[in-house]
């Protein structure tokens, strides 16, 4: 079986979130870069079928410079080889944008499986597993919290559906996989695992690379802003003895659970 | 602008989310001097025929009567293709999450996910949320278009009465693989933790750092007599058993007092607790999300409030 994970680099939730001078963009400034945390369940989840049934894990992310970094972490838990898709011309693709270029770079690679995160920390499109798989032919399923492996040709998902519904779904290969938190414990890179992605092969991808003249986008940001608050917030503050004190007198007194 | 609307039904039910859409979908026709055709698949429910719509476009297809996604996409698609709509609009539902991608991506149209609202004063932009709900995009694409609206983007019972023709479509979809095969849905069984008719809830969110935490938020759950709730990544972690998770994929709960522990807000959690009469967040972050729903807000280290808290309420009892 031959598998692609596609990863996303992303900031971690700590991360400042600034509007840059350009009012459709983020400031770059101060953020700490980390793997799209439902894409590290992906990863997971091929890996522990590999384990399970044999095959390949490949890794595969369009970023810039820095989001070499999460394909060496995934080489690190153990993916045998990773894509890194780079070039200033993709710096800012809406996910029809990002699938076309995964189509393309992917498409002679035959993979059997194709799993992605649901969706991203930051844009959250929860779209590019879903138009590659229209963009290569294969069967799809979204939101997956376990999978059941038949054989060679097919796979059984578990869907979260809303409200604590699920429903089991047959897939033919080759199948892409949206991925729902939770479905497993992710593990971490080993120090030997560390010491073995050091050998493993990274192919890096261009523009100049890939027959695509143009890179179609189907729709931009046009401002960016902070929301403004619908509702009336009473911050408290102080000291902790302050916070608590003003606290329990509203518990008791004003909501009155006391 | 020539609106389509696409109902989803689920059991014979219209989805709640779906008339929350059509009101947005009434309010973008008053915009624009434009109209709204609903789309269903499969049987048309009663209530729908109420609503204030232009005529209802009932697809009928043996396939369509359970959801299945190369079905759905298939339908849809020819339905724009014969009918030509400038805009679909959608509830973001899981379902339409599993389809309609990949819909965009047949036709080659733009779908803006999840939004929270539409201006129609310069250009035609929508609205949605990035970087977990601390920034506002307004998005700007070419008609015709795919929208899915997000829960609370616009209100149900602020959707306008009225009488709808029903014209039915049908269709031969014989010919769409069956490479995706859908088995029975089934609920996890209940477990004990009913949490939507409790009084108080303390909740606690990926803030608590660690499972050896948890105590400390028990402690002043028992304090409160109230009932402990948690958001999703406190489940996925294992800290807590998913009978206690709040939530799109957990409960709705509507208690007297929330209190919000470490919880950043992400809707999927706020479309479980929005309901609560009063909100109290603590979070050491300023820009989380569930500052925009509290009523009160801490900005604080919930280490140094909370057991503080706990012995300031056991005093008073």
């Amino acid at each position: 079986m031959k598998s692609c994970v596609l990863i996303k680099q992303v900031p971690d939730g700590d991360s400042p979130v600034v509007i840059a001078d350009d009012q459709v963009s983020l400031k770059g400034e101060g953020i700490t870069w980390t793997t799209n945390e439902t894409d590290g369940y992906a990863l997971e989840e091929a890996l522990l079928l590999k384990e399970a049934h044999g095959g390949e894990v490949v890794v595969c992310t369009i970023g810039k410079d820095s989001a070499l970094q999460v394909v060496k972490d995934a080489l690190a838990k153990g993916a045998d080889r990773g894509i890194f898709i780079t070039d200033p011309k993709f710096d800012n693709l809406d996910s029809f944008g990002k699938a076309a270029i995964f189509a393309q770079v992917l498409k002679d690679e035959n993979f059997d499986l194709i799993f992605s995160g649901l969706q991203s920390d930051n844009s959250s499109n929860a779209q590019t597993g879903l138009i590659l798989a229209e963009f290569l032919g294969t069967s799809h399923a979204t939101m997956v919290i376990g999978t059941e492996w038949i054989d060679e040709s097919r796979i059984k998902v578990n869907r979260e559906l809303e409200a604590g519904w699920f429903r089991w779904t047959e897939l033919d290969f080759p199948a892409s996989l949206t991925i729902q938190s939770g479905i497993n414990k992710p593990r971490y890179a080993s120090l030997r695992g560390i010491m073995l992605m050091k050998k493993k092969p990274i192919a890096t991808v261009t523009a100049e690379d890939l027959a695509m003249d143009e890179i179609p986008a189907l729709s931009h940001i046009k401002k960016l802003y902070v929301p403004r608050k619908t509702k009336e917030t009473v911050f408290i503050s102080g000291s902790p003895e302050e916070i608590v004190t003003q606290l329990t007198d509203k518990l008791e007194n004003e909501i009155k659970v006391l | 602008m020539k609106i389509f609307a696409f109902i989803q039904i689920d059991d014979g039910v219209v989805n709640r989310l779906s008339v929350e859409t059509l009101t947005g979908a009434q309010k973008l026709a008053a915009a624009t001097n434009g109209s709204v055709t609903a789309v269903v698949f499969g049987a048309v429910p009663d209530d729908l025929k109420t609503y204030k719509v232009k005529e209802i476009l009932n697809v009928q297809a043996a396939e369509l009567e359970d959801y299945s996604p190369l079905y759905y996409i298939e339908a849809l698609s020819r339905i724009i293709s014969s009918e030509s709509p400038d805009t679909v609009v959608f509830g973001h539902t899981y379902q339409v999450r599993d389809w309609v991608p990949r819909l965009s991506a047949r036709l080659k149209l733009p779908f803006l996910v999840d939004c929270i609202g539409f201006k129609t004063d310069d250009n035609f932009t929508v609205t949605r949320q990035i970087s977990q709900g601390k920034i506002n995009a307004d998005m700007a694409f070419e008609n015709p278009s795919l929208i899915s609206f997000q829960s609370g983007a616009f209100r149900a019972d602020e959707v306008e009465s009225g009488t709808a023709e029903v014209r039915a479509i049908a269709l031969d979809l014989s010919a769409v693989p069956g490479t995706i095969r859908p088995g029975e849905k089934y609920q996890q069984a209940r477990g004990s933790v009913d949490l939507s008719h409790a009084k108080v809830i303390v909740s606690v969110g990926r803030g608590i750092g660690k499972e050896e935490n948890i105590p400390l938020v028990k402690e002043l759950a028992d304090a409160l007599s109230a009932e402990l709730g948690c958001s999703r990544p406190v489940v996925d972690y294992g800290w807590l058993p998913h009978e206690r998770q709040v939530g799109s994929s957990g409960q709705t709960v509507s208690p007297k007092l929330y209190l919000a522990l470490g919880i950043s807000g992400a809707i999927q959690h706020q479309v479980g607790m929005k309901g609560a009469d009063t909100i109290v967040a603590i979070n050491k972050d300023e820009n989380a999300p569930i500052f925009e729903i509290a009523d009160i807000g801490i900005v604080a280290d919930l280490f140094e409030i909370v057991p503080k808290l706990t012995e300031s309420i056991k005093a008073k009892k």
